[in-house]
C-alpha cells in the first residue's frame, strides 16, 4: 500500500467526515482512505455485532445502457445475466483470453439498465475494456458523482429500515431505489464482510448528511479498511489483486458457482475454452483456507509446504490473504495448494520468517454467512 | 528511573546500571494498531545497534524492531506471549519488550533525548 504514495491522492465526499472521527489515512488505490478509527478490532468486532458503516466511496459504479446489454455484458463475463432478473444482483468476474481474472464485480438489474460495481484499482482498466468490446453495443455511464456506503452487521436491517420500512423486505443480492432522508438512493442488500447489511450508492452531495443520520443511530460506528480486510478474510471472501487476479481462474479460485450453466454449456466469453476443460478435467491448484496452530499469523506470499520438517518440506503454493482474524480470536489465511492437498484438515506447513508453522486445510468462510436469504 | 533515550524507528531504551529495557513508543504503537503478536528474541541472544530484535505482528501486518544499541539479551517480557495488546496499552511501561546488557554506552548517547523525540515525531506529520 506505500507503492502509491508521492502520487496525488483523491478524497471522497466523507473525507472530511473521517477526518473530524480520527480517522488514519492511508492511500487505497488511489484514495486517501480511513484504515481505522478506534481500532480494527473493535471495529471488526462491532460490525459482527452491531452495525458498522464503511466508505467504499473508491469503489466504480458504472451504468451500463443498451438495447441488448445483459447479452452485451455476457460476452466478456461467465456469469448468467440474460436469465437476471429485475432488482436481482449478481457477483461474477471479467475473464481474459486465459480464463484469469481482469476483475471481480456486482452486476443488478435495474430495469432499464445494468448497474455495475467494480474495483477502485480496476477502475480504469475495466471501463477500457467495456469500452474495447461493448463500447458498440452500450451505452457505459461513469457515476463519478455518487458515493458509496456499505451499512453492515446484524443490525443493519433495523437501523435502515428506521429511514425506509420496505428495505425489511429485500433479500440478500437484491437491489432496490430507496428514498433515505428525502435522497433516492440505489441500495442493495448485499455486502463484504459476511454479515447482513446493504450498500447505498448515494448523490456525493448527500453522502456526508445520510452518513451522519445513520452515524446518529445507536447500532452505528464507522469502520475502516483494516476492518473490512479482517472481516471479509473470515468470510472467506476473495480480495482483488491478492487472492484472484490475471492469472487465476473461477475455478482455481473456487468461484465456480459463479459460472452459469447456460454459459457452462454455450461459453461465449472469454477464456471459456480453458474454464470448460477445467470444470471437466480439475484443476491443478485450489484456494482454499488455512489455519495455523499458534498465534503468528501468516501473510500474503508466505510459501506453503508439505508439513515436515522446522525448515517445511516441498512448496506445494502460497499464501494470498492472511492475518489476524477477531472473530475467530486467531491467525486465519487463506491461499493456493496443490489440488491433492486441498481437502479440509490436510496437514502443511506455512514459511513465516524462515520457520515452519504447523496449519491445516481449513473450509471457508472461518466464520459462517449471516445473510439474510428469506 | 534511569535515563530514557530514543531512536527514529520509534523504540525506547530505558537505562539503569548498565542494563537498558527496550520497548516501542506510544506513537509506533498507535501507528501499528492493535497488537496480536509479538516475537522476542532469545535471552543470551548478542546484537549490534539496529539489527533487527523482535517482531511486531498487528492485525494489518507484521514490523521489525530493531536493537537501539549494541547489546546481550538478558531478560524478554513473557507477559507479551499471552497479553501483546500491554504494548498498545502501556508502551512506555508494561509493554516493554526485552531487556539489555549494553556493550558501549557511548550508542545510547547518541540516541535522542525525550524533548528531541517529540520535536521528530511532529515533523512526521
Amino acid at each position: 500500500m506505500n507503492d502509491i504514495q508521492g502520487r496525488d491522492l483523491e478524497q471522497t465526499p466523507l473525507y472530511a467526515l473521517h477526518r473530524e472521527r480520527g480517522a488514519r489515512m492511508v492511500p487505497v488505490a488511489g484514495y486517501e482512505m480511513p484504515v481505522q478509527y478506534q481500532g480494527i478490532i473493535a471495529e471488526h468486532l462491532h460490525t459482527r455485532e452491531n452495525a458498522a458503516l464503511f466508505d467504499v466511496s473508491h469503489m466504480g459504479q458504472v451504468i451500463l445502457r443498451g438495447e441488448d446489454v445483459a447479452a452485451a455484458l455476457e460476452t466478456l463475463v461467465p456469469g448468467d445475466l440474460q436469465e437476471l432478473p429485475v432488482g436481482k444482483a449478481r457477483y461474477t468476474v471479467l475473464t481474459n483470453d486465459r480464463g484469469g481474472i481482469i476483475d471481480d464485480l456486482m452486476v443488478t438489474h435495474g430495469g432499464d439498465h445494468l448497474f455495475v460495481i467494480l474495483n477502485a484499482a480496476c477502475k480504469e482498466k475495466d471501463l477500457a475494456h467495456f469500452e474495447a468490446h461493448i463500447g458498440g453495443r452500450c451505452k457505459i455511464e461513469v457515476l463519478s458523482d455518487r458515493a458509496l456506503l456499505a451499512l453492515q452487521g446484524p443490525a443493519a436491517v433495523t437501523v435502515l429500515a428506521r429511514l425506509a420500512p420496505p428495505c425489511r423486505h429485500m433479500l440478500f443480492m437484491t437491489g432496490a431505489t430507496l428514498t433515505l432522508a428525502d435522497v433516492p438512493c440505489f441500495v442493495i442488500r448485499s455486502g463484504y464482510t459476511g454479515e447482513d447489511g446493504f450498500e447505498i450508492s448515494v448523490p456525493a452531495e448527500e453522502a456526508e448528511r445520510l452518513a451522519r443520520l445513520l452515524l446518529d443511530e445507536p447500532e452505528v460506528r464507522l469502520a475502516g479498511f483494516g476492518a473490512r480486510d479482517s472481516l471479509r478474510l473470515e468470510a472467506g471472501l476473495c480480495l482483488y489483486g491478492n487472492d484472484i487476479d490475471e492469472t487465476t481462474t473461477p475455478v482455481e479460485a473456487g468461484l465456480s458457482w459463479a459460472i452459469g450453466k447456460r454459459r457452462r454449456a454455450e461459453g461465449g466469453f472469454p477464456g471459456a475454452a480453458v474454464i470448460a476443460r477445467q470444470l471437466a478435467e480439475g484443476v491443478e491448484r485450489k484456494r482454499v483456507g488455512l489455519r495455523a496452530e499458534g498465534k503468528i499469523p501468516a501473510r500474503a506470499h508466505a510459501p506453503i509446504t508439505e508439513p515436515d520438517g522446522a525448515e517445511g518440506g516441498p512448496v506445494i503454493g502460497e499464501v494470498t490473504s492472511g492475518g489476524y482474524g477477531p472473530t475467530v480470536g486467531g491467525p486465519v489465511a487463506m491461499g493456493y495448494v496443490k489440488a491433492g492437498r486441498a481437502r479440509a484438515g490436510t496437514p502443511v506447513s506455512l514459511m513465516v520468517r524462515g520457520k515452519a508453522l504447523a496449519a491445516r486445510v481449513a473450509k471457508l468462510p472461518f466464520v459462517e454467512h449471516r445473510y439474510f436469504k428469506r | 528511573m534511569g535515563i530514557v533515550r530514543y531512536t527514529k524507528e520509534h523504540e525506547w531504551i530505558r537505562v539503569e546500571d548498565g542494563v537498558g529495557v527496550v520497548g516501542i513508543t506510544k506513537y509506533a504503537q498507535e501507528q501499528l494498531g492493535d497488537i496480536v503478536y509479538v516475537e522476542l528474541p532469545e535471552v543470551g541472544a548478542g546484537m549490534t545497534k539496529g539489527a533487527e530484535a523482535a517482531v511486531v505482528e498487528s492485525v494489518k501486518a507484521a514490523s521489525e524492531i530493531y536493537a537501539p544499541v549494541g547489546g546481550e539479551v538478558t531478560e524478554v517480557n513473557q507477559n507479551l506471549a499471552d497479553n501483546p495488546g500491554t504494548v498498545n496499552t502501556d508502551a512506555m511501561g508494561e509493554g516493554w519488550f526485552f531487556k539489555m546488557r549494553i556493550a558501549d554506552t557511548d550508542e545510547v548517547d547518541r540516541l535522542m533525548d525525550g524533548v528531541a523525540y517529540q520535536e521528530y515525531v511532529e515533523s512526521l506529520s
